[in-house]
């Protein structure tokens, strides 16, 4: 595996390898699992079809079944459905909120920046997984709470890494000039400094996706994300964790699922090219 | 050290208690928006209003929330953690016992997973490039990109169900000898170990090369220092303040481990008491509980911000 990564092709003219392909096809298919889900599962997520529980892997059952005795395949097919939405729509909040706020604090300057970067930094010492059991004891888990929770949590990294580099580009030329001509705050943001720092912007929110997914899982698997019958990749390795002593597919199964997309996208951004990935490009 | 790092020192220190100030006040403001009136919640179903009013007047639950925060600050002060709601005892005596249990845990887990980490990490520099280097390299990512109770069931299943040679559960009160000591200690504490040093050995890992790919161990290369006096003699002591920011930045990752880690071991530590209260709506524990964890991870960050600051010889 390791030797894989050295063969490179040329496609779009960047250089991708090829570890970072198979990661993006893995991303791929479980965006496309996430939509479809429900149209491709072959049971109903709720029907007990095994009379044993805890099921091998068998024609039909190809997953095993789980603690009920309910088809495993499509619990884990549905559970991308939760697992990623519900960290996509997070990660696109917290993203785009701490970038904008980033921007502006960093084209703005003054008092205004440093008691934004106080307050933020302070929230960003709060342990993230110490945050989220406050946060979804006090407003609940239902899942619209979830996006928002998760979403405040990773506001603050987001905003740090933004600033950092907007103040970079902020000291340019090309910024005195534009400020000279007299452009809005609004038009700096969005037509200046948006542009120059897009792409690590865009490797940021891969890390951060995989953070989410991560802390969604622990937080799920602690019993305080999703809420039965509803179930995402954690809770299913939390239901089913009394499998655990006979190594039942049911437990190791979603975990997997949660392995190979948080492995997959970080693969994917370790290898993207070097052109995109680093900040000054 | 001159009055220049001193003040920076100084300054971090100021900035650490008005962050921890922040987030105390965070963390009570969160608490206090739990859902359900703790006063109709502790008397039951079968209350009536007049006693449901009666207690929350006896808890001062009608004070305004910056009233209750500035009076619970003042008993923090005072050593005074309030009492549980749940079982009426004071919180000092529930976190004790369970608190240095917790601690133990984590001393544990740092004797352990600090020379492991430097040493995979320092080498896995020195051989950049090699086989050793990118199986390393490509473990670590792994343990970094699951969850921590990942880590913790494929440790089960690894050694209490294939190997059987550690129970699954762990339960402190049953020690007796040292073997059972190690039993107990031994899941909780590899689970731990795996996920701290995957990130301490990237850290270091990332540090060492960042020196060598400076002009002066180039120097060194060109004027024939072998291979480990450039490494030893050379890159170390300017790698050395890095490294130690490493060491303290991947153990505030403790904090985040130990919750799952305690919860999936059912181990009696301090992350399971609040994980716990969480669930009866404890809120004097809970903040507790909070506050204690934030104070560890601050002291850690602040203490990786000014090993920075002093191992920097331009900031002296």
């Amino acid at each position: 595996m390791a030797r894989a990564g050295a063969s490179r092709r040329s496609f779009l003219g960047h250089n991708y390898n090829l570890v970072g392909v198979v990661a993006s096809l893995v991303i791929l298919a479980w965006t496309l699992i996430a939509i479809f889900a429900p149209t491709i599962i072959p049971h109903s997520i709720g029907d007990i079809v095994d009379d044993d529980y805890f099921g091998p892997m068998r024609q039909g059952l190809w997953l095993g079944s789980d603690y009920l005795g309910r088809d495993m395949l499509s619990r884990v097919l549905m559970g991308a459905r939760y697992t990623v939405g519900i960290s996509l729509a997070a990660v696109c909040i917290a993203c785009f909120s701490g970038v904008m706020l980033g921007m502006f604090a960093a084209v703005t300057g003054g008092w205004l920046d440093s008691c934004l970067s106080r307050f933020l930094d302070a929230m960003n010492s709060i342990p993230s997984k110490l945050f989220g059991l406050v946060v979804v004891a006090a407003v609940g888990s239902s899942i619209p709470a979830l996006i928002l929770t998760l979403a405040v949590i990773y506001i603050p990294g987001a905003y740090r890494f933004a600033r950092a580099l907007a103040v970079n580009i902020n000291t340019m030329d090309f910024i005195t000039v534009a400020r000279v001509r007299g452009e809005s705050t609004a038009y700096l943001i969005g037509s200046e400094i948006l542009p120059n720092i897009m792409r690590p912007v865009l490797a940021d929110f891969g890390l951060r996706f995989v953070f989410i997914v991560l802390l969604l899982s622990g937080l799920s698997f602690l019993g305080l994300g999703l809420q039965p019958p509803l179930a995402d990749w954690g809770a299913l390795v939390r239901e089913n964790i009394g499998g655990l002593p006979f190594a039942a597919p049911a437990v190791i199964i979603p975990s997997l699922a949660i392995a190979s997309l948080t492995i997959s996208v970080n693969l994917l951004i370790d290898n993207l090219p070097r052109k995109i990935r680093d900040r000054d490009a | 050290m001159t009055s220049g790092v001193l003040n920076l020192v100084l300054k971090r220190l100021g900035i650490a208690v008005v962050t921890l100030l922040i987030v105390l006040f965070a963390v009570f403001f969160a608490t206090s928006m739990l859902p359900g009136d703790t006063a109709s919640i502790l008397l039951g179903q079968a209350a009536t209003p007049e006693a449901v009013a009666g207690l929350r007047d006896a808890m001062h639950l009608n004070d305004p929330a910056i009233l209750r925060f500035l009076r619970w600050l003042l008993g923090l002060l005072h050593g005074d953690l309030g009492t549980s709601y749940a079982n009426d005892m004071p919180v000092a005596a529930l976190i004790g016992g369970r608190f240095v249990n917790t601690l133990k845990l984590a001393g544990i887990t740092t004797l352990l997973s600090v020379p492991l980490a430097l040493t995979l990490g320092i080498t896995a520099a020195m051989l950049r490039g090699s086989f050793y280097d990118r199986t390393v390299t490509i473990l670590s990512i792994g343990i970094i990109s699951v969850p921590e109770f990942m880590v913790a069931t494929l440790a089960v299943l690894l050694f209490a169900v294939y190997l059987k040679w550690l129970p699954a559960l762990s339960s402190v009160n049953e020690a007796h000898s040292l073997t059972d000591l190690v039993r107990i200690y031994a899941m909780p504490v590899i689970t731990l170990t795996f996920v701290i040093s995957a990130q301490m050995i990237r850290m270091t890992r990332a540090a060492v090369i960042e020196t060598l790919s400076t002009p002066y161990v180039e120097m060194a290369l060109l004027k024939g220092a072998s291979r480990s006096r450039m490494v030893l003699k050379h890159a170390l002591p300017n790698a050395l303040g890095p490294i130690v920011n490493a060491v303290a930045l991947s153990l505030s990752y403790l904090v985040g481990g130990v919750i799952i880690v305690e919860t999936i071991f059912n181990y009696p530590g301090i992350a399971k008491l609040m994980v716990d209260a969480v669930a009866t709506r404890d809120l004097p524990l809970i903040q507790s509980c909070a506050m204690i964890f934030c104070l560890g991870y601050l002291v850690l960050i602040t203490t990786a911000d000014i090993i920075a600051v002093i191992s920097n010889p331009r900031l002296r």
